[in-house]
């Protein structure tokens, strides 16, 4: 079984594991107990750390000079790692992890026939830069950024680089992401580029190179943010005492940036992401939520006369500010990829008409490309007359004839790879071809590399410099490369002071890919004084209120409701199965009319009893968790841990149970779980309008669900104990013992039916269904929803009638064409609220 | 010569179908010296909610239109009267194929004439190794690049038989070249696959052709149909030839343009996203009578 929780040294079993860490921890945290107390001094420790620290002959290091002394930005870092004992480290090293885990931090990783979600791989010890070397990164790769503008302007404009012969024309024209349709189309912003990464490593003689400009859809603000957020819990006093630049200034520079662009100020900024299934999914949540925009997918968007609309619960409302994490060919079927299910069909039309802005303008991609390297350093002369701060590594196009003879008499210290890719120099094809052989080590024939021509392009392999990396408790030398994100705000380009590096899984492969085992370090920029204190949450000025009546989407609405629903459904099915159980447990297996009964009526829901724990029960589990995951943005982590929990634990103690009391127990522990989770989100949830959805969710099905049961249980057939089952599944034992002398058929309909003051009853939900939908009624509406909505006209019918009826003036009849009168509540809805 | 042309494309739903958002490419294209648009309307029944006219990448007229409310059926119609003018005699003055790279590489601009889109792979025409040795052998002997284009396109018309039973508009390239059997379409994507891979810049044709009935019949009204054609780029002298695989033959006055493209997927006529729960049918009908020549009036 495996268990979220701190890793620990000694055995025993996972729960006195757990409570043996946590107490350990608290007490770390309370003293920061030194080293010392543990028999080594901080200068053993130190040596200890360092004494199998060796930088490679030949590549330049992070952590040491060419003589092997310690680089002053390390030296306060380091005296201080010197203070932990090995089993301190290990707890603190712990404490990221868990952060991650907790905070549900994962990218997904495509595999050949699975995309299973991978926990971030931290690499737990910072990357430390001083603040000096770090301005001069930034200057560079500001004067990149924007030189890159001006490409792209060109690309999209009168295309004058191919023209006066700058770069070949192949290389934009059989580029599949230079996009014709974009052409002429000049940004409403009057910017092309919003927001830019680029992959930087230091080179032997210590200069930095730039190995990729990643400008498509830039990934990595988010996961930076969660990096540190890790790195934090991990080192928070050594973070307290050591002058690291702040994240949050560049976030809340960025943020109000977007909100700048926007055309109207009652228009939004809005996030497109291609849903749960991509692989930084995660990232996008996280951003939406932490800064407050709106996330949307492709089929919550519409056109409307030249205006990009997002579907909401209150109609349509403009959107001019579009900050996309979908690659440009999938945005628009009519004009792009036409099999793009993801897109919306039009949205380029928006662009055309100035309406909308969008981060970066589609077509960026093609900045990404690995051929249009070897023609930068050209450009840069050509338009600036020097050569740029930051050079991106060497490359030569295999199209023209002087850059082919050279790459075929240098092969030996080339990668050579497809021209036109955009992967990282790092992440390259099945075909890469490095240092002259193919991946199965066969040799290259000159010749192969002339008919390919211009399919093809090299670039010079340069050994990335090494950082120290935490291997157990001792530092090893690793190669690294850094992702530095800028974005574009109205004093230009601002550089996030740090983001992320990512470290080599061994000291002799330059391999730094996240997706094949290589692992990412937070970047501590070093200031000689302590910066601003800064987060998002302290700075408020007006707009911030903005995000308060977000619009909800109709499709997260939609989420939330089913959610709400399967949540229930499964708390009810749990029900059922335990009062079946119970009474197995207390009869055996004699065939008791009444559990027959259960059995029957549970099937009729899906439910085989049979199973220890049914298919059908745990089918609705993974409904609500799918519905969940297509709305994480609206999700605290412990609300999503809580529903990870009991589906894990369903799925862990499914197989072992025995019918009968077994069962029954497991039940009631899957019972606490989902109340667990209920409780959160009830209890903990902001009430907003997606939260309103959720509820009703839960009170229709609830309502539902509670009516049919009546329906079966006070049945004139029903055998005997149905009454008590009844009672004991709406989870009124007490109350009914306390109100009534003995259970009659009044009695339980007039405690499940029509008392308001016991919260499962059906009139308490319809109650609870109304006051939801006058929330709702307040939402501004562009769609011209009638005054009386059909729910709220069929709602009330019920409750009006159940607030004045008795018990026994309701005759079994009328019990089912309530349970009828119910099950359209959610058709009603949705035709109020999410068409 | 002058021509009145009508063009109906209607659709049919099984259940009212969310049409939404459609571009149509149908409006012909005036190509000064070559065919003047006299006039040219286009009627969407029933009415869209929203209509933009725009040109595309390469200069063609694109009609987005969009409905709001469900539809049970959609007809558009093009009514247009074009001058077409018959070209002049063609003389061969295209570049030889020794040479015709480095002509190639001193086209640099990439405005919509630039031969450079017409070259790699597109949407519809993939490369293709089978179709690169049939033209390999084909073009052997051909010398310039219009004496290629002509082999390549009299060898389809001999090693191909019109078959419109045998491929549908999305058919790949690879499977009607397998077959040899096809439609305007293939012929035209085949011969765009088989120039490019030979080093010629290929694009796609839309547009009407007009068709001569039978010997003492009467012309039939709508029995036409869209056409398409190869257009190829030979050379800087030469520039762009039009040229009709289908009927072996240079594309003259009996030849309309509406859209060029590099293949189907730039010049489509109705593009468009639906959402149906039904099936849906189509049917085009083409009507094309030249008013200056009596014998058809």
């Amino acid at each position: 079984m495996t268990r979220d929780t701190l890793q620990d040294a000694g055995g025993g079993s996972d729960g006195q594991s757990e409570s043996q860490s946590q107490t350990q921890t608290q007490s770390q945290a309370r003293s920061g107990r030194p080293a010392e107390a543990a028999g080594e001094s901080p200068q053993e420790r130190r040596a200890a750390l360092l004494r199998d620290y060796r930088p490679l002959k030949g590549v330049a290091d992070e952590l040491m000079d060419a003589a092997g002394n310690i680089r002053p930005v390390w030296k306060p870092f380091l005296e201080e790692l010197s203070r932990l004992s090995p089993e301190d480290l290990s707890r603190s090293t712990a404490r990221g992890s868990q952060y991650l885990s907790d905070a549900g931090v994962f990218f997904r990783h495509y595999g050949p026939d699975s995309q299973e979600e991978r926990e971030w791989p931290l690499a737990h010890l910072p990357l430390l830069i001083d603040s000096e070397d770090w301005s001069r990164i930034a200057s560079g790769l500001v004067e990149r950024a924007d030189l890159l503008e001006r490409v792209m302007a060109d690309f999209y404009g009168d295309n004058s680089l191919a023209a006066q012969g700058i770069i070949p024309p192949e290389v934009v024209a059989d580029n599949p992401e230079w996009l014709r349709p974009l052409v002429g189309v000049r940004p409403a912003s009057g910017h092309y580029l919003h927001m830019l990464a680029f992959d930087i490593g230091r080179g032997p003689n210590g200069k930095w190179w730039v190995l990729g400009d990643r400008a498509q859809a830039p990934s990595g603000a988010g996961f930076a943010l969660e990096t540190r957020m890790a790195t934090a819990r991990s080192f928070a006093d050594i973070m307290s005492r050591t002058h690291v630049m702040r994240l949050a200034g560049f976030f809340r520079s960025f943020r109000d940036a977007l909100l700048g662009l926007r055309a109207e100020p009652d228009s939004r900024v809005s996030i497109l992401t291609p849903g749960p299934l991509n692989d930084t999914y995660f990232e996008h949540a996280y951003i939406a939520r932490y800064l407050g925009f709106l996330l949307v997918q492709g089929e919550d968007l519409v056109i409307r006369d030249g205006q990009l609309m997002v579907h909401t619960v209150g109609g349509l409302q403009p959107v001019s500010v579009l900050w996309r994490r979908l690659d440009s060919a999938w945005l628009d079927p009519l004009e792009l990829r036409e099999d793009s299910q993801i897109g919306t069909p039009g949205i380029l039309g928006a662009l055309r008409s100035g309406r909308l802005t969008m981060i970066n303008a589609p077509g960026s991609g093609v900045l990404e490309t690995r051929a249009l390297m070897a023609f930068i350093p050209r450009i840069a002369r050509t338009w600036l007359g020097r050569d740029l701060a930051i050079p991106n590594i060497a490359t030569w196009w295999c199209g023209q004839k002087n850059a082919r003879e050279y790459v075929k008499a240098n092969a030996a210290r080339m990668t050579i790879d497809t021209a036109l890719s955009t992967s990282l120099p790092f992440d390259h094809g099945p075909d890469v071809i490095i240092g002259g052989k193919r991946a199965d080590g066969s040799a290259i024939d000159p010749e192969w590399i002339e008919r390919q021509g211009g399919a093809l392009a090299a670039q010079e392999i340069i050994s990335l410099s090494t950082a120290p990396a935490l291997d157990g408790d001792k530092l090893t030398a690793r190669p690294m490369s850094l992702r530095v994100i800028l974005a574009r705000t109205k004093e230009g380009w601002q550089v996030m002071p740090g983001g992320f590096a990512r470290i080599g899984h061994s000291a002799e492969s330059a391999d730094i890919s996240v997706q094949r085992g290589g692992s990412v370090s937070d970047v501590w920029v070093v200031a000689p004084e302590m910066p601003q204190d800064d987060t998002l949450l302290a700075a408020s000025d007006g707009r911030d209120r903005l995000t308060r009546h977000a619009a909800l989407p109709v499709r997260t609405a939609e989420n939330m409701f089913w959610l709400g629903r399967y949540t229930e459904r499964v708390e009810h099915k749990i029900r059922l199965l335990r009062a079946y159980h119970l009474r197995l447990a207390e009869n055996g297996q004699a065939g008791l009319p009444l559990t027959d009964y259960l059995a029957e009526n549970l099937k009729f829901m899906g439910v085989d009893v049979a199973e220890p724990m049914p298919s059908g029960l745990k089918l609705d589990m993974q409904s609500a968790m799918a519905s969940a995951g297509r709305v994480r943005d609206r999700f605290s982590s412990d609300g999503w841990n809580a529903l990870t929990d009991l589906t894990r634990t369903a799925e862990q103690v499914g197989p072992l149970l025995l019918p009968g009391d077994d069962v029954a127990r497991a039940m009631s522990v899957l019972l606490r779980k989902i109340s667990g989770f209920t409780g959160l989100v009830h209890e903990n949830m902001y009430h907003g309008t997606g939260w309103q959805f959720l509820a009703l969710g839960r009170a229709i099905e609830r309502s539902w669900a509670t009516s049919g049961m009546l329906q079966i249980f006070t049945a004139p057939w029903a055998p005997e104990g149905a009454y008590e089952a009844a009672i004991e599944v709406g989870d009124a034992v007490m109350t009914h013992r306390h109100r009534f002398s003995r259970i009659t058929r009044d009695s339980v309909l007039d405690m499940l039916l029509l008392d308001d003051a016991n919260p499962r009853s059906i009139l308490s939900q319809l109650n609870e269904i109304l006051s939801h939908l006058t929330r709702l009624e307040t939402l501004p509406s562009t769609s011209g929803r009638p005054h009386v909505t059909g729910i709220r006209r069929e709602v009330m019918k019920l409750q009006v009638e159940l607030s004045v009826a008795e018990a026994d003036a309701i005759p079994f009849d009328r019990l089912s064409e309530i349970a009828t009168a119910t099950a359209e509540f959610s058709d009603l809805l949705a035709d109020a609220y999410l068409r | 010569m002058l021509y009145s042309i009508t063009l109906r494309i209607s659709y049919k739903y099984d259940s009212p179908a969310e049409v939404g958002r459609h571009v149509l490419r149908v409006l012909p294209l005036e190509i000064p010296g070559q065919q003047n648009v006299l006039s040219a309307e286009l009627t969407c029944d029933p009415q869209p909610s929203e209509t933009c006219t725009r040109r595309d990448f390469f200069g063609n007229t694109c009609t987005e239109i969009s409905y709001r409310e469900n539809q049970e059926r959609t007809e558009f119609t093009m009514r247009a009267q074009v001058r077409r003018h018959q070209p002049e005699g063609i003389f061969d003055v295209s570049s030889r194929r020794p040479g015709f790279r480095a002509e190639l590489s001193s086209q640099m601009a990439l405005g919509p004439l630039s031969p450079y889109h017409f070259l790699p792979a597109s949407p519809r025409v993939p490369d293709h190794d089978g179709i690169a040795r049939w033209a390999a052998d084909v073009a052997d002997g051909a010398d310039t690049a219009f004496a290629t284009v002509d082999a390549i396109c009299r060898a389809l018309h001999r090693d191909m038989t019109f078959d419109p039973t045998a491929t549908l508009v999305d058919t790949p390239v690879a499977e009607a070249f397998a077959l040899r059997r096809g439609v305007c379409q293939d012929f035209t994507h085949i011969a765009i696959c088989a120039l490019r891979s030979l080093g010629i810049p290929a694009g796609y044709v839309s547009g009407f052709l007009r068709t001569l009935p039978p010997e003492g019949q009467a012309r039939l009204e709508g029995a036409d149909a869209m056409h398409a054609w190869v257009r190829a780029w030979c050379g800087k002298d030469m520039g762009w030839v039009e040229f009709d695989p289908t009927n072996a033959v240079l594309a003259g006055d009996d030849h309309v343009v509406i859209a060029h493209g590099r293949d189907y997927f730039d010049v489509a006529p109705v593009k468009g996203a639906l959402r149906i729960a039904g099936g849906q049918s189509t049917r085009q009908a083409v009507d094309m009578i030249s008013i200056e020549d009596p014998s058809w009036a």
